[in-house]
């Protein structure tokens, strides 16, 4: 229970310091409309092709436009040593990591939902046909991403290149989560249900979230404490 | 028991030995200076004491317990370089964070209690980041006292203080020493940690070149210790 306590703590805590300044959703907003826009005009809305990489092409901007909210994740504890009043408190390693991947995961989600409408209008799909699969595919992906980038976040702290090392540590560790997002979004923006083999990508996306948050629950302390 | 018990600790930074074989115990109750120059391992220590650095060698014990028990870590309070407050909440905000995060019943009434102890009730909703520095360090002082610790880890906590923030350091200071607290603290301002100090721990390139009760002749002449124990 003070686990749990701890955890929501300091999930709240990131979720009103972000609120208040805006800087990681800001950033990662405006660059994931842009992008979305920008594409939408390279390539033909009607055509088939378009909609055969929608999937692919929405991933690949939430995982860039993610990364710019999972740098700050660690990196706005260093502001007057905060980390060091965290990690010197009672505070379990995987209470404060869980608490700062929740609070990422909810602004994450948060783009996204805003990033959807405008994704469907400007690349002409019916991304709302099966919304309880989207759904679901939108929650494994992110917990995924989320996990991963809090993780590395953590590593990265202390590194004065930890913006451009984030993303080269995240990114390929991403590739099997990605896949299987990138997989079943393309077959939901096109009217699709998942079926069939397709729920092997579930699987993958539901193994990737549980191996990740094990090993990132395990690892903490051994990043955090030096 | 000993509040603070340090064990042949070592700890290196790439090949150097920032720490070789530390091994003093500090008595509950007592109020330590730890002395030593720039460089010579005060603060690898203190953070080794705080749960923030892993010793290579040794090991540090808190009441018996492993530094690195979270119940441990419960029982300190640690005022470091950095303030460790958060400039986008407000001074009842960021109190309330880490009474919750220690789990005091009533975290309100506690953050408050200490706001007023400090001097910040009436800028309670004032956000940290407005606050001029003094106001921030007495912030600071309230956020590692907060959760009435057993043992206060102190790294030169004087520095850079405004006057009213030295008064109540020395305040609180003195009023957790009455309580029975035990005290280290890290500095280079002699004079106001040895008259705190009931003991004296001086550390000279990484090793412990003296350790014992404070003296008056060491009041008297703070430079003393340094002549007769430090680096010539």
């Amino acid at each position: 229970m003070r686990f749990l306590r701890q955890t929501l703590t300091v999930a709240a805590k990131d979720l009103r310091s972000e609120l208040r300044t805006k800087e990681a959703v800001n950033a990662s907003l405006s660059f994931a409309l842009v992008i979305l826009i920008l594409f939408s005009f390279a390539f033909d809305p009607t055509a088939e092709t378009t909609r055969e990489i929608a999937g692919g092409l929405l991933w690949l901007v939430f995982a860039f436009a993610g990364v710019l909210v999972l740098n700050r994740s660690f990196a706005r504890e260093l502001a007057n040593d905060c980390l060091e009043a965290l990690i010197s408190s009672p505070v379990p390693g995987a209470a404060l990591f869980l608490g700062k991947a929740l609070a990422s995961f909810a602004l994450l989600l948060a783009i996204e939902v805003v990033c959807l409408p405008v994704f469907g209008v400007f690349y002409n799909v019916t991304w709302y046909s099966h919304p309880g699969q989207l759904a679901l595919v939108l929650l494994l992906t992110t917990w995924g991403v989320t996990v991963v980038g809090t993780l590395f976040s953590a590593l990265t702290v202390n590194l004065r290149l930890r913006e451009v090392m984030l993303p080269m540590l995240v990114y390929p560790v991403l590739i099997p989560c990605l896949m299987a997002a990138m997989q079943l979004t393309t077959t939901l923006v096109a009217g699709d249900p998942i079926a069939g083999d397709q729920w092997a990508w579930v699987r993958l996306l539901a193994s990737f979230d549980i191996i990740f948050t094990s090993l990132a629950v395990l690892l903490i302390d051994s990043v955090l404490i030096g | 028991m000993s509040a603070l018990a340090i064990e042949g600790v070592w700890k290196f930074y790439g090949d150097f030995p920032a720490l070789r074989d530390i091994r003093f115990n500090v008595e509950a109750g007592s109020c330590v200076a730890l002395l030593g120059r720039n460089g010579a391992g005060k603060t690898t220590l203190l953070k080794i004491l705080a749960g923030l650095s892993r010793p290579a060698k040794g090991q540090v014990k808190l009441f018996g317990q492993d530094a690195s028990e979270r119940s441990a870590r419960a029982s300190i309070g640690v005022l470091g370089h950095g303030i460790g407050i958060y400039d986008e909440l407000s001074a009842i905000e960021n109190l309330r964070l880490f009474a919750n995060l220690y789990g005091l019943a009533e975290p309100e009434r506690k953050a408050m209690e200490w706001l007023e102890r400090t001097g910040l009730e009436r800028v309670k909703d004032g956000l940290v980041r407005e606050f001029s520095r003094g106001m921030r360090q007495r912030l600071a002082v309230a956020r590692a006292f907060l959760h009435n610790p057993r043992i206060l880890l102190l790294d030169e906590p004087f520095t850079a203080l405004d006057d009213r923030a030295i008064a109540v350091l020395q305040t609180v200071l003195r009023e957790a020493l009455a309580e029975g607290r035990t005290v280290l603290m890290s500095t280079h301002q002699l004079r106001e940690a040895l008259e705190l100090a009931t003991h004296v721990a001086l550390i000279n390139r990484g090793k412990l070149a003296f350790t014992g009760e404070r003296t008056r002749e060491m009041v008297d002449d703070p430079g003393w210790i340094y002549r007769h124990y430090g680096e010539a």
